[in-house]
Formats: structure tokens, sequence, C-alpha cells
């Protein structure tokens, strides 16, 4: 008889399924995984240390650099914790274009996702289909902020500008003539909401498509039915929140339970999955983006008729307007304070979550008074599901190993900070 | 949201009683600090009442009190004065973040670690599995032992790291940096060159400061 033993596979940091730099060392049993120990970290970068040594507006950007596939919504957190904070009022307009701008990016985030474990799982199509959807988000992105990924739009108090008038054009260059320049600027005419709004037309077709190559899809049946499989009451405990633990049956989404912005005035359900495994998690991805979609119509509709300020008036908080600061000393103090010392928080503590595409995204803010965060700690929630992953890949197949991955989500961003 | 507040917080006050250190309520949201000898007491109680129901530890996080309410700063090193000593009777605290699924409700619950020189706590990985990986970063981060914790490695620093990275005395710019060595042809570490500077200096205003 020859000896058997327990194999022991080093799989990353540098692998395409990883998600970026995950290490697992695996501990295998011929196929069979026995133990799966993930070495995070890779990508740490400290930024709760570097948010200490920020003022508060100079720490925006990091957000966006945190889940790198959904930036707005940590900026969301973010911005959130410190107008909980200072208890500053945020003006309705401001609220519905974040609210837009947290269902863009969650289309955003999903379409990576359906993309990338696409790939993961053999359907390399996907990936082209769903990039082809992110580029026009993309571009709304740039349009209103002039970074097509990070935005740095929410601040304290409101978001950066109003929506623009018009989008920008393609122009005629060597491998686009005339007739096709036309072509790509055909739903560039008007506004972005124009522009925003031909996309939420055209979107639930495009789902429509993905649907058509994946959902009754034999091969994708088979590698995501019935694989990591979690229990409701096992999922509350091992912290998931978001389309994990929806996935698993649980009816949380904090749109609806802990409303925040103007989520209580938006008409959209709640998908939720019944078995807890990787197929219902996709089932329940691809109707959050058909909701998102409904969420950002809505929304198109109340920003056409209510045009308003978009950022607070109260200028110990936010710049003052360009022009006022040309003529009026007091809001060129305002404006010099505010770019050099920044603005204080007043003593005390609060935690800030949002429904972040992945899950429960939250920052807990604690200031001594100073105008740098005292500790900034950022609740990621990639980290919760990455920590499963030994219990969710026991006595699974390598190969399902990687569609477990893909179907947590993971973003090393968010994960390692 | 502030009635279910004021119902947990008299709920906690009649459940818990002479464990409560104090609860302060501010921006909707609850705090509570716990002491570290009593802490899993408490946890257990939180968890498993019906009143309560905290069935999910949304977050672990450790806090270094020692240079709160401080605004020396020097190269990027904040150092600690009386007045922090006063207002902190000890330096580390784990903050946890509980939520319950069923009856939608947050607490937060604040545990100092007693010993400043070897801060420990015990682990609650017993009662939610999912502290598993918050009290380990919590521990790399910070050096706060978890006591009873079934695997308690550093997750996030590099492997071989010294030090305790969110701790106020540890710079920004961290004691070593990483190049490589065409010799020994391997990457090696060597003491920082970075010089610490900062561009907006910690500052802390008296009360009525700009408000008018």
């Amino acid at each position: 008889m020859p000896e058997i033993k327990n194999y022991t596979m080093n799989f990353g940091p540098q692998h395409p399924a990883a998600h970026g730099v995950l290490r697992l060392i695996l501990e295998l049993d011929g196929e069979v995984v026995e133990r799966a120990d993930p070495h995070i970290g890779l990508l740490h970068r400290g930024t709760e240390k570097l948010a200490e040594h920020k003022t508060y507006l100079q720490a925006v950007p990091y957000m966006d650099r945190l889940d790198y596939v959904s930036m707005m919504c940590n900026e969301h957190a973010y911005v959130m914790a410190i107008e909980k904070l200072a208890g500053i009022e945020v003006s309705l307009r401001a609220q519905y274009i974040r609210v837009m701008f947290d269902e863009i990016t969650r289309i955003l985030n999903h379409l990576l996702w359906l993309g990338a474990s696409g790939i993961d799982l053999g359907a390399m199509t996907m990936f082209f289909y769903t990039f082809r959807e992110r580029e026009d988000l993309m571009d709304v992105y740039e349009a209103v902020s002039g970074a097509r990924m990070h935005a740095a739009y929410y601040r304290p108090g409101g978001v950066y500008r109003d929506l623009p008038d018009s989008m920008p054009q393609y122009e005629k260059s060597k491998i686009h003539n005339e007739a096709a320049v036309k072509r790509m600027n055909r739903n560039r005419q008007g506004s972005l909401l124009d522009f925003i709004e031909d996309f939420a037309n055209r979107f639930p077709s495009n789902v429509d498509e993905y649907e058509t190559l994946l959902t009754d899809n034999r091969i994708w049946k088979q590698r995501t039915v019935g694989i990591g499989v979690v229990s409701p009451e096992r999922a509350i405990a091992m912290g998931f929140t978001g389309p994990m633990l929806r996935g698993s049956g649980v009816e949380w989404d904090l749109r609806k339970k802990q409303p925040y912005e103007v989520y209580d005035r938006l008409d959209f359900d709640i998908p939720v999955g019944v078995e807890g495994d990787c197929y219902d998690r996709y089932l329940v991805r691809v109707e959050e983006m058909r909701q998102s979609n409904r969420i950002i119509k809505q929304c198109i509709d109340w920003l056409r008729k209510n045009p308003g300020p978009v950022i607070t008036e109260n200028h110990k908080y936010a710049p003052p307007a360009r022009a006022a600061m040309k003529q009026n000393m007091e809001e060129l103090i305002h404006h010099f304070k505010h770019f050099t010392e920044g603005f204080h928080l007043p003593v005390g503590e609060v935690y800030s979550a949002v429904e972040h595409p992945k899950g429960e995204f939250g920052i807990y803010l604690v200031s001594d008074g100073a105008n740098k965060a005292y500790r900034m700690k950022i609740r990621a929630p990639g980290f919760a599901h990455l920590a499963s992953l030994n219990e969710m890949t026991k006595g699974h197949l390598l190969a399902d190993v990687v569609a477990i991955i893909g179907t947590q989500d993971i973003v090393f961003g968010e994960i390692d900070r | 949201m502030s009635l279910d507040l004021n119902f947990l917080s008299t709920n906690l006050k009649e459940t818990l009683g002479a464990y409560i250190v104090s609860l302060n309520q501010a921006q909707g949201e609850l705090t509570m600090v716990a002491r570290a000898s009593e802490m899993l007491d408490v946890f257990k109680r939180l968890q498993s009442n019906e009143h309560f129901y905290f069935d999910q530890l949304t977050d672990v996080c450790g806090v270094d009190y020692s240079a709160y309410g401080s605004e020396i700063s020097e190269s990027g090193m904040y150092l600690s004065d009386e007045v922090t000593e006063n207002l902190f009777k000890h330096r580390f605290a784990a903050v946890y973040h509980l939520l319950s699924v069923k009856n939608n409700v947050r607490l937060r619950v604040k545990v100092f670690a007693e010993d400043d020189a070897a801060p420990r706590l015990n682990s609650v990985v017993g009662i939610w599995p999912s502290a598993n990986w918050f009290e380990r970063e919590t521990f790399d981060m910070f050096g706060i032992v978890f006591l009873g914790h079934p695997d308690l490695r550093r997750i996030l620093t590099d492997y071989g790291f010294v030090g305790n990275p969110f701790r106020k005395d540890f710079p920004l710019s961290g004691h070593v940096e990483m190049h490589y060595d065409p010799e020994q042809k391997r990457v090696v570490y060597k003491p920082v060159t970075v010089e610490p500077r900062e561009i907006t200096p910690r500052t802390i205003r008296e009360e009525n400061y700009s408000r008018h």
C-alpha cells in the first residue's frame, strides 16, 4: 500500500482566478479541499492610518481606492459618517443624485462580477458583453466627475457639482470615420440625464442577453448549483451581508431596513435566494441589476423635475461658489480655511453603513474634535465573506474553490485596505 | 429608530444592570461600555436574550486612545499629554458593533483592555464566528491579545513584520522599507529613508471657534 497523505498547494498570489492578490494555502485530499487558509494583506496600504493623518476632505479620494469597482458607494458611507457626526443637512437633489450614482455603481460592480466570474467558470463571452455596458457607465462617471474610476464626487454636505447639461462627444480619428463618429455620438446629444436614460431603457434587454447565456446554461448550472451552500443562520453568524446573505434566503437590505438618503421614497424589490448556493447568489445579483435600473429611472424622473442646490450652503463644511469668493472677503476666508486647515468635527463617535454592492460597507469614525479623524475603521463586507472561505470550500473539489471565490465577489482593495 | 433605542437602553439596563459601566446615546446610536473581566457574560446575554438577539457581529475595531485630544504632532508622530491620561484610564479598547437582524437594531459595545503594556481581552469567536478575522486584524494592528482565539496570527501585515502599525506611537512612514539587492539577488529590508512630513498639522480648536 502506498502511503497516502494530504497534499498542500499554494494558490496565488498571482492567479487570474484569485481576483487580485489572494494567496490561498489549500490542503487537498486528492482533489477534495480539506482546509483553505487565505493569506491576505498583500494589498494592505494602511488606508485607516493614512486617514488619521489627512484632513477629512483629503481622505475622500482614499475611499475610491478601497473597493475599486464600486467607488462611489465607498465614498457614500464616508461622507454620511461625517454628515451624521457634524449634523450637516444634505439637499434633496444631492440625495437623489447620490442614490442614482449608488445604483449606477451597483450595476458597474455586478457587471464586473458577472464578467469576471463568467471567465472563471469558462464563459468567456460574458466578459465582453458586460464590459460593453460598463463602458457607458464609466462615461457617466467621467462626465460628472472628470474621472472614470476614482471619482471623489461625493463630498460632505452633498456632491461636488450638479449633473452636466452636455455629454462629451467622440471626434473623428484615424480609426473612426465621420459615419462611425455620428453613430457613436447618437445618444450623447442631450444632457447627462438623457444619456443615462438611454442606457436605462436598453439595459433590461442587455440583462436578458446575459441571462440567455447563463441562467439555463447546463455548464453554468453544473458549476454553480449546490456549490458553496450556506444556511441562513450560518450566514448571519459569519457576518455575511448583501447578496451573500440574501442568496441564503435572509431578507436583509439596508436600503429597505434602515433606509438612508431617499431610498424610502423609491419603489424597488429585494430579491432573495432559496438554496444559498452559488447559483442563487448569481440570480440575486442579476435581479439586483434590474432593480437598480428601476431605481435609476425613478431618480432620473425626479431629477428632471426638481432643480436645486447639490451641496450644503454651510461654508464651514463645503467651499463657497467660485464667483462669490472673488467678491466677498468672508467667502475667501472660508475657501482658504476649508482647503488648508479643513473642517473640525465635534467630539464623538459614529458608525454609518450603506448597502454597498457587496454587502454592508461601514465607516466607524472616532473624533476628538480635531481636523483629522482620530480613528477611522472601515468595515469591509468582503473581509467577512473571505473569512468564511475555509468553511465554504471544505469538502468541495479544487475547481469549486474558483466558483466560490467568484461568488464571494472578492475585491482586495477593500479587504486589505 | 430613536424610539427603538430608548426601548433597547431600558431593556439593557434591566437585564444587564451592574454589567454596564456606561450607556450613552448619541447621533441615533447606542454605545455601551463593559468591563473586560465580564465581557463574555455580557456578550452571551446580548446574543441569546430575546429582547436583544444580536445575532451578527458586524465589526471589531481596535482603538489606541493614547493620543486622544492631543494636538502636538512631531514628524507624523503623536505624543500623548496629561490631558489624555485623565480622559481615558486605559490605552487600548476594542469596539464591537453588533447587529440584530431579527429586531433591526444596532449596538456598540466598547471594552477597554486593563493592562496598557500587554493588552488582553477575551475572544468572542465562540459566540460569533465572524469575530475570527476581525480579532486577528485587531491583534495585528494594535497588539491586543485575544485569549481563547483558535488561530491568532497576523493577517494584514507582511510575513515577519515587527510592530503594531495602528498604534499611535508607530510612525506613518513605518520603520523599514524594501528594496531589491542585486548582490544578494533578492528583496531585502533596510531602515526607512522617507522623511516624515505632514502637510496639514493636526489642530483642535476651542469649543466655539468659527461658530458665530
